[in-house]
Protein backbone atom coordinates (compact mmCIF):
# COMPACT_ATOMS: atom_id res chain seq x y z
CA UNK A 1 0.00 0.00 0.00
CA UNK A 2 1.58 3.39 -1.12
CA UNK A 3 0.42 6.74 0.66
CA UNK A 4 1.55 9.79 -0.38
CA UNK A 5 1.36 12.92 1.70
CA UNK A 6 -1.45 14.40 -0.01
CA UNK A 7 -3.74 11.78 0.22
CA UNK A 8 -6.63 11.54 2.90
CA UNK A 9 -8.75 9.40 1.34
CA UNK A 10 -9.27 6.04 2.73
CA UNK A 11 -11.74 3.42 1.92
CA UNK A 12 -14.80 5.01 4.07
CA UNK A 13 -16.84 7.28 2.35
CA UNK A 14 -16.36 10.99 3.99
CA UNK A 15 -18.44 11.75 6.88
CA UNK A 16 -20.79 14.59 6.60
CA UNK A 17 -20.12 17.71 8.44
CA UNK A 18 -22.02 18.11 11.85
CA UNK A 19 -22.80 21.22 11.72
CA UNK A 20 -21.66 24.52 9.39
CA UNK A 21 -19.73 26.29 10.56
CA UNK A 22 -18.38 30.02 9.78
CA UNK A 23 -14.58 30.01 9.47
CA UNK A 24 -13.02 33.80 9.47
CA UNK A 25 -10.64 33.96 6.55
CA UNK A 26 -6.71 34.44 6.84
CA UNK A 27 -6.62 38.28 6.26
CA UNK A 28 -9.29 38.41 9.28
CA UNK A 29 -7.33 35.81 11.49
CA UNK A 30 -3.49 38.75 10.80
CA UNK A 31 -5.89 41.37 11.50
CA UNK A 32 -6.53 39.59 15.31
CA UNK A 33 -3.21 38.73 15.18
CA UNK A 34 -1.97 42.31 15.11
CA UNK A 35 -4.74 43.32 17.69
CA UNK A 36 -3.53 41.12 19.56
CA UNK A 37 0.24 42.24 19.39
CA UNK A 38 -0.62 46.01 19.53
CA UNK A 39 -2.47 44.89 22.97
CA UNK A 40 0.86 43.06 24.24
CA UNK A 41 2.73 46.24 23.00
CA UNK A 42 0.76 48.25 25.37
CA UNK A 43 0.79 46.19 27.83
CA UNK A 44 4.41 46.52 27.90
CA UNK A 45 4.56 50.13 27.72
CA UNK A 46 2.16 50.13 30.59
CA UNK A 47 4.09 48.53 32.61
CA UNK A 48 7.18 50.76 31.63
CA UNK A 49 4.63 54.42 32.14
CA UNK A 50 4.32 56.34 35.38
CA UNK A 51 1.08 54.73 35.74
CA UNK A 52 0.79 52.93 39.33
CA UNK A 53 -1.45 51.28 41.30
CA UNK A 54 -4.98 50.65 40.95
CA UNK A 55 -4.72 52.52 37.57
CA UNK A 56 -2.43 50.18 36.13
CA UNK A 57 -3.77 46.99 37.27
CA UNK A 58 -7.16 48.18 35.70
CA UNK A 59 -5.60 48.50 32.08
CA UNK A 60 -3.86 45.72 32.27
CA UNK A 61 -6.18 43.26 33.24
CA UNK A 62 -8.77 45.13 30.99
CA UNK A 63 -6.27 44.21 28.07
CA UNK A 64 -5.80 40.94 29.53
CA UNK A 65 -9.28 40.38 28.70
CA UNK A 66 -10.07 42.25 25.63
CA UNK A 67 -6.73 39.65 24.21
CA UNK A 68 -7.92 36.73 26.44
CA UNK A 69 -12.16 37.31 24.25
CA UNK A 70 -10.10 37.67 21.08
CA UNK A 71 -7.92 34.52 21.01
CA UNK A 72 -11.00 32.37 22.52
CA UNK A 73 -13.55 34.05 20.31
CA UNK A 74 -11.97 34.17 16.88
CA UNK A 75 -8.75 31.39 16.90
CA UNK A 76 -10.89 29.18 19.60
CA UNK A 77 -13.97 30.07 17.05
CA UNK A 78 -16.48 30.45 20.20
CA UNK A 79 -17.40 33.70 18.43
CA UNK A 80 -18.87 31.26 15.21
CA UNK A 81 -19.35 27.96 17.30
CA UNK A 82 -22.32 26.70 18.94
CA UNK A 83 -23.33 27.85 22.31
CA UNK A 84 -22.89 24.77 24.06
CA UNK A 85 -19.13 24.90 23.13
CA UNK A 86 -19.15 28.66 25.21
CA UNK A 87 -21.54 27.88 28.14
CA UNK A 88 -19.16 24.34 28.82
CA UNK A 89 -15.99 26.41 28.68
CA UNK A 90 -17.78 29.55 30.29
CA UNK A 91 -18.67 26.80 33.27
CA UNK A 92 -15.22 26.20 33.85
CA UNK A 93 -13.99 29.62 33.26
CA UNK A 94 -15.91 31.80 34.89
CA UNK A 95 -16.30 28.87 38.11
CA UNK A 96 -12.19 29.01 38.15
CA UNK A 97 -12.37 32.75 38.70
CA UNK A 98 -15.53 32.82 40.75
CA UNK A 99 -13.99 30.20 43.41
CA UNK A 100 -10.51 31.42 43.58
CA UNK A 101 -11.71 35.10 44.01
CA UNK A 102 -13.65 34.13 46.83
CA UNK A 103 -10.54 31.85 48.10
CA UNK A 104 -8.14 34.98 47.64
CA UNK A 105 -10.93 36.80 49.56
CA UNK A 106 -11.35 34.67 52.16
CA UNK A 107 -7.16 34.99 52.88
CA UNK A 108 -7.57 38.92 52.61
CA UNK A 109 -5.28 39.17 49.72
CA UNK A 110 -7.46 42.23 48.89
CA UNK A 111 -7.86 43.35 52.58
CA UNK A 112 -5.06 45.28 53.86
CA UNK B 1 -22.18 -2.04 14.92
CA UNK B 2 -20.41 1.47 14.30
CA UNK B 3 -17.16 0.99 13.35
CA UNK B 4 -15.09 3.21 16.11
CA UNK B 5 -11.64 3.11 14.03
CA UNK B 6 -13.76 4.93 10.88
CA UNK B 7 -14.61 7.67 12.98
CA UNK B 8 -11.20 8.92 14.61
CA UNK B 9 -10.46 12.11 12.84
CA UNK B 10 -14.00 12.56 11.90
CA UNK B 11 -16.85 15.34 12.47
CA UNK B 12 -19.11 12.71 14.10
CA UNK B 13 -22.50 12.68 14.31
CA UNK B 14 -23.95 12.36 18.06
CA UNK B 15 -27.46 12.75 19.32
CA UNK B 16 -26.35 16.63 20.36
CA UNK B 17 -25.60 17.23 16.56
CA UNK B 18 -22.37 18.08 18.00
CA UNK B 19 -19.18 16.53 17.92
CA UNK B 20 -18.48 14.55 20.78
CA UNK B 21 -14.50 14.60 20.84
CA UNK B 22 -15.33 18.59 20.13
CA UNK B 23 -17.39 18.52 23.38
CA UNK B 24 -14.61 16.50 25.34
CA UNK B 25 -11.68 18.91 24.11
CA UNK B 26 -14.00 22.01 25.57
CA UNK B 27 -14.66 19.80 28.62
CA UNK B 28 -10.83 19.37 29.12
CA UNK B 29 -10.34 23.10 28.47
CA UNK B 30 -12.55 24.06 30.82
CA UNK B 31 -11.02 21.60 33.88
CA UNK B 32 -8.02 23.29 32.85
CA UNK B 33 -9.21 26.34 33.56
CA UNK B 34 -9.45 25.12 37.45
CA UNK B 35 -5.52 23.74 37.31
CA UNK B 36 -3.72 26.72 36.36
CA UNK B 37 -6.51 28.84 38.24
CA UNK B 38 -5.71 26.79 41.44
CA UNK B 39 -1.63 27.59 40.15
CA UNK B 40 -2.27 31.46 39.61
CA UNK B 41 -4.09 31.71 42.80
CA UNK B 42 -1.18 30.02 45.02
CA UNK B 43 0.97 32.99 43.01
CA UNK B 44 -0.99 35.45 43.68
CA UNK B 45 -1.74 34.77 47.30
CA UNK B 46 2.02 34.44 48.18
CA UNK B 47 2.75 37.72 46.37
CA UNK B 48 5.19 39.74 48.31
CA UNK B 49 5.53 36.79 51.06
CA UNK B 50 8.86 35.85 50.38
CA UNK B 51 11.28 36.34 53.75
CA UNK B 52 14.37 36.19 51.51
CA UNK B 53 15.87 36.64 48.27
CA UNK B 54 16.08 37.01 45.08
CA UNK B 55 12.26 39.06 44.63
CA UNK B 56 10.42 39.09 41.62
CA UNK B 57 12.07 42.67 40.67
CA UNK B 58 15.52 41.17 41.19
CA UNK B 59 15.30 38.56 38.21
CA UNK B 60 12.49 39.44 36.02
CA UNK B 61 12.91 40.95 32.78
CA UNK B 62 10.37 42.03 31.44
CA UNK B 63 11.20 42.89 27.80
CA UNK B 64 12.91 39.30 27.22
CA UNK B 65 9.28 37.92 28.87
CA UNK B 66 7.71 40.26 26.13
CA UNK B 67 9.57 38.56 22.93
CA UNK B 68 8.28 34.88 24.86
CA UNK B 69 4.66 36.56 25.09
CA UNK B 70 4.92 37.74 20.95
CA UNK B 71 6.39 34.43 20.01
CA UNK B 72 3.34 32.61 21.46
CA UNK B 73 0.96 35.35 19.74
CA UNK B 74 2.50 34.31 16.26
CA UNK B 75 1.98 30.66 17.41
CA UNK B 76 -1.65 31.28 17.57
CA UNK B 77 -1.76 33.02 14.12
CA UNK B 78 0.19 30.12 12.41
CA UNK B 79 -1.65 27.67 14.30
CA UNK B 80 -5.26 28.75 12.91
CA UNK B 81 -3.69 29.21 9.57
CA UNK B 82 -2.75 25.59 9.64
CA UNK B 83 -6.56 24.86 9.98
CA UNK B 84 -7.69 27.27 7.99
CA UNK B 85 -5.30 25.16 4.67
CA UNK B 86 -6.58 22.27 6.04
CA UNK B 87 -10.31 23.11 5.55
CA UNK B 88 -8.69 24.04 1.63
CA UNK B 89 -7.80 20.66 1.59
CA UNK B 90 -3.94 22.55 1.13
CA UNK B 91 -1.85 19.63 2.87
CA UNK B 92 1.61 20.96 2.08
CA UNK B 93 0.88 24.23 3.54
CA UNK B 94 -0.86 22.87 6.39
CA UNK B 95 1.92 20.70 7.31
CA UNK B 96 4.30 23.97 6.79
CA UNK B 97 2.03 26.28 9.20
CA UNK B 98 2.02 23.15 12.16
CA UNK B 99 5.71 23.13 11.79
CA UNK B 100 5.84 26.75 12.09
CA UNK B 101 4.06 26.42 14.85
CA UNK B 102 5.94 23.81 16.28
CA UNK B 103 9.16 25.62 15.70
CA UNK B 104 7.44 28.97 17.61
CA UNK B 105 6.24 26.84 20.46
CA UNK B 106 9.84 25.50 20.82
CA UNK B 107 11.47 28.64 20.55
CA UNK B 108 9.06 29.82 23.73
CA UNK B 109 10.35 26.78 25.30
CA UNK B 110 13.92 27.14 24.65
CA UNK B 111 13.08 31.23 25.94
CA UNK B 112 11.39 29.34 28.91
CA UNK B 113 14.63 26.91 30.15
CA UNK B 114 16.65 30.10 29.08
CA UNK B 115 14.83 32.12 31.90
CA UNK B 116 15.12 29.55 34.58
CA UNK B 117 18.44 28.83 34.18
CA UNK B 118 19.23 32.77 34.66
CA UNK B 119 17.26 32.80 37.42
CA UNK B 120 18.72 30.02 39.53
CA UNK B 121 21.95 31.48 38.39
CA UNK B 122 20.66 34.40 40.21
CA UNK B 123 19.89 32.54 43.04
CA UNK B 124 16.39 31.73 42.73
CA UNK B 125 15.55 27.75 43.25
CA UNK B 126 12.26 26.13 43.60
CA UNK B 127 12.97 26.00 47.39
CA UNK B 128 14.63 29.34 47.86
CA UNK B 129 11.51 31.09 48.72
CA UNK B 130 7.71 30.75 48.36
CA UNK B 131 7.97 33.14 45.62
CA UNK B 132 10.24 30.79 43.95
CA UNK B 133 8.27 27.73 44.73
CA UNK B 134 4.79 29.39 43.25
CA UNK B 135 6.56 30.87 40.19
CA UNK B 136 8.68 27.70 39.00
CA UNK B 137 5.27 25.71 39.35
CA UNK B 138 3.21 27.81 38.00
CA UNK B 139 5.38 28.67 34.63
CA UNK B 140 7.02 25.07 34.49
CA UNK B 141 3.37 23.38 34.32
CA UNK B 142 2.76 25.83 31.57
CA UNK B 143 5.90 24.96 29.89
CA UNK B 144 5.14 21.43 29.86
CA UNK B 145 1.62 22.09 28.68
CA UNK B 146 3.24 24.02 25.28
CA UNK B 147 6.08 20.77 25.12
CA UNK B 148 2.92 18.65 25.08
CA UNK B 149 1.10 20.83 22.42
CA UNK B 150 4.45 21.03 20.13
CA UNK B 151 4.52 16.69 20.33
CA UNK B 152 1.05 16.89 19.12
CA UNK B 153 2.02 19.51 16.01
CA UNK B 154 4.62 17.39 15.11
CA UNK B 155 2.49 14.34 15.55
CA UNK B 156 -0.01 15.67 13.29
CA UNK B 157 2.54 16.64 10.94
CA UNK B 158 4.47 13.10 10.58
CA UNK B 159 0.35 11.59 10.33
CA UNK B 160 -0.17 14.14 7.20
CA UNK B 161 3.06 13.54 5.90
CA UNK B 162 2.42 9.38 5.93
CA UNK B 163 -1.31 9.81 4.77
CA UNK B 164 -3.01 8.28 8.01
CA UNK B 165 -4.34 11.67 9.29
CA UNK B 166 -8.03 10.96 8.08
CA UNK B 167 -9.72 12.16 5.04
CA UNK B 168 -11.18 15.34 7.02
CA UNK B 169 -7.96 16.61 8.42
CA UNK B 170 -9.32 19.51 9.37
CA UNK B 171 -10.32 18.11 12.69
CA UNK B 172 -7.87 16.95 14.02
CA UNK B 173 -5.93 20.12 13.28
CA UNK B 174 -8.88 21.66 14.82
CA UNK B 175 -8.54 19.87 18.20
CA UNK B 176 -4.84 19.93 18.77
CA UNK B 177 -5.20 24.29 17.88
CA UNK B 178 -8.06 24.23 20.83
CA UNK B 179 -5.18 23.11 22.81
CA UNK B 180 -2.89 25.26 21.29
CA UNK B 181 -4.91 28.39 21.77
CA UNK B 182 -5.65 27.67 25.27
CA UNK B 183 -2.19 27.00 26.35
CA UNK B 184 -1.56 30.66 24.30
CA UNK B 185 -4.82 32.22 26.72
CA UNK B 186 -3.25 30.92 29.94
CA UNK B 187 0.11 32.89 29.19
CA UNK B 188 -1.72 35.53 28.25
CA UNK B 189 -3.22 35.56 32.24
CA UNK B 190 -0.14 34.74 33.34
CA UNK B 191 1.90 37.14 31.58
CA UNK B 192 -0.03 40.14 32.93
CA UNK B 193 -0.98 38.50 36.50
CA UNK B 194 3.15 37.37 37.01
CA UNK B 195 4.90 39.34 35.40
CA UNK B 196 3.42 42.90 34.26
CA UNK B 197 1.94 43.77 37.51
CA UNK B 198 4.10 44.61 40.12
CA UNK B 199 4.37 42.84 43.41
CA UNK B 200 3.20 44.88 46.64
CA UNK B 201 5.90 45.73 49.25
CA UNK B 202 5.96 43.83 52.36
Amino acid sequence: MTMTGDQHTPDTPAAAPAHVEYHPSAREYVRVGLILVALTLIEVWLSYSDLAGTKLIAALLTATLIKFLMVVGYFMHLKFDSGRFSRMFALGAIGAFTLYVCVLLMFGVWGS
Amino acid sequence: MADITSSVGHEEQTSTGLPSTKLAMWLFLASECLLFGGLITAYILYRGASLVGPYPEDVFDIAYTSVSSFILVASSLTMVMAHNAALDKDYPRMRLWLTGTAMLGLAFVGGQVFEFTAFYREGLSITTNVFGTTFYVLTGFHGVHVTVGILMLLILVVMSWRGSLSDQPAFPVEMVGLYWHFVDIVWIVIFTLVYLIPTPQT
